[in-house]
């Protein structure tokens, strides 16, 4: 029988990593992803997880010895943050070039400067072409699954990427929530043992990281762009089992009272919870409006994204990140990716939440009034945002 | 050889299946000088056979030490380290 248990999301995300039985982890502290680790380090001293914790003295060491455990074999978890991720960039890009099904959560943060701890997507858009799969939690709920999930998929022999898993600091990573926790012979059943088909091996001498001098650079790179897209498939069946195996359905674009609206508000991660609330109302009011949530961000799901926005007359993207000189990254994809749609809904823009400000349900009402505004009578501003004086 | 392979043939993550394999590979085709063995000088000592760094350097027959062109990328070292001068370094286009 499962259980329901008040439980941080930090905590949620270790205790799935328990379950998922991982033989080495090894990641270094930094706020706000520092209770998953703490956590992680307790589970292995109190003797509830055999796992390797391997200290280290950087992020750029942490996602390293991953590499090295992940190309044993093992089952290896780690998970960063902000100035973390970006420290252990170039790792993060050998993991998937290499195909290293590392899983790792991200407790999104601002990046510096000016320093801040505090949440947004800064962290998740600056990897945003490294490889990875990715997805995003709403709650600490998702969180678990999620992270249960990405071993199931990563470690798939058809797909055998590395996978992150982004949960909003401090919104999320920090706050409790009621978690539902699964039998551990449910977790058995959904995530087998894992067997690398390359593991290193000194009986059968295999090369990994070769140079790839300008004769096969390109082909690599196709390759595993082609494996990549393709992994969509496992990750869809991963979701279908998940849902089976534990009741809870998980899809590439989450919908919330989509049915004939004409105006959508796109968000990622903690916050679509809030601007549900104001979904809710505005729904009451009549209304045409609903919700979408981009849950997975890597791959990118263009087919199930385009068909989900099909009928829409305004799609109004929520960004948590600026890249500099463009706008909000999430928008300019939604635009790019219906731009060879014959009939497409117009998509506007709006950026904030940054560095640990708060949306409250007020700031979203302004982001859909604001966005229908802008989808009216175009904007005269150089970049629109919200929250910000 | 990587020129006539394709994106389809790549093994996950790029992996070398076969161990060794880059003896196969034409290795010394960035070479820019050579060294030319003056047998009459050289003393059969084998320092240029120990130091060679990517063991381009095989003993034949007669017991002299000779790099092969296959291999060698041409940095030296053997005629730095030969004691009896035997070993000069020449331009690549030189006969």
């Amino acid at each position: 029988m499962s259980t329901r248990v008040a439980l941080e999301a930090s905590h949620a995300v270790a205790e799935a990593v328990r379950m998922a039985d991982v033989d080495v982890t090894a990641a270094y502290p930094i706020t706000p992803q520092t209770h998953i680790p703490e956590r992680l380090a307790e589970m292995v001293a109190n003797g509830e997880l055999t796992a390797a914790y391997i200290p280290v003295e950087s992020e750029h060491s942490a996602l390293s010895t991953c590499l090295g455990s992940s190309a044993m074999g093992a089952r290896t978890f780690t998970a960063t943050a902000g100035q973390g991720l970006e420290l252990m960039h170039e790792v993060v890009y050998v993991a998937s070039s290499m195909r290293y099904p590392v899983v790792m959560a991200v407790c999104n943060r601002a990046l510096s400067a000016p320093l801040s701890v505090w949440g947004d997507h800064s962290d998740a858009m600056a990897v945003r072409d490294t490889g990875w799969i990715q997805v995003f939690c709403q709650n600490g709920q998702e969180a678990f699954d999620l992270t249960l999930w990405a071993f199931r998929v990563g470690e798939d022999s058809k797909v055998l990427f590395p996978v992150m898993v982004h949960l909003d600091g401090f919104t999320l990573s920090h706050v409790t929530e009621p978690v539902i926790l699964p039998e551990q012979s449910e977790v058995d059943r959904f995530l087998p043992r894992f067997q690398y088909p390359f593991a290193l091996n000194p009986d059968k001498p295999t090369t990994h990281g070769a140079f790839g001098p300008p004769e096969i650079y390109s082909e690599t790179k196709l390759s595993q762009e082609v494996a990549f897209r393709n992994s969509k498939e496992v990750i869809l069946r991963g979701w279908k089992e998940f849902g089976d195996i534990f009741g809870r359905s998980y899809h590439p674009v989450e919908e919330y009272k989509t049915e004939n609206a004409e105006t959508l508000l796109l968000t990622m991660g903690a916050y679509t919870e809030t601007a549900k609330i104001v979904i809710d109302e505005r729904r009451d009011k009549g209304e045409a409006i609903g919700l979408i949530s981009l849950r997975l961000w890597r791959p990118f799901p263009f087919e199930e994204f385009r068909r989900t926005v099909k009928g829409a007359q305004l799609i109004i993207v929520f960004d948590r990140c600026i890249s500099f000189g463009l706008g909000g990254p999430v928008f300019s994809e939604i635009r790019s990716a219906l731009y060879d749609e014959e009939s497409r809904p117009k998509v506007v823009g709006i950026i904030g939440g940054l560095g640990g400000r708060d949306m409250s349900e007020e700031n979203f009402d302004y982001v859909i009034d604001r966005g229908r505004e802008i989808a009216e009578k175009g904007s005269d501003r150089m970049i629109e945002t919200v929250g910000i004086r | 050889m990587a020129e006539e392979l394709t994106w389809k043939d790549l093994e996950v993550g790029n992996i070398i299946t076969e161990a060794g394999n880059a003896s196969f590979r034409k290795t010394g085709d960035w070479r820019t000088e050579r060294p030319i063995l003056d047998k009459e000088k050289c003393i059969k000592c084998a320092l240029c056979w120990i130091y060679c760094p990517d063991a381009a350097i095989k003993p034949s027959e007669e017991g002299y030490y000779e790099a092969d062109p296959y291999y060698c990328k041409g940095c030296g070292i053997c005629a730095s380290v030969c004691p009896a001068g035997a070993i000069t370094m020449i331009a690549e286009e030189e006969k």
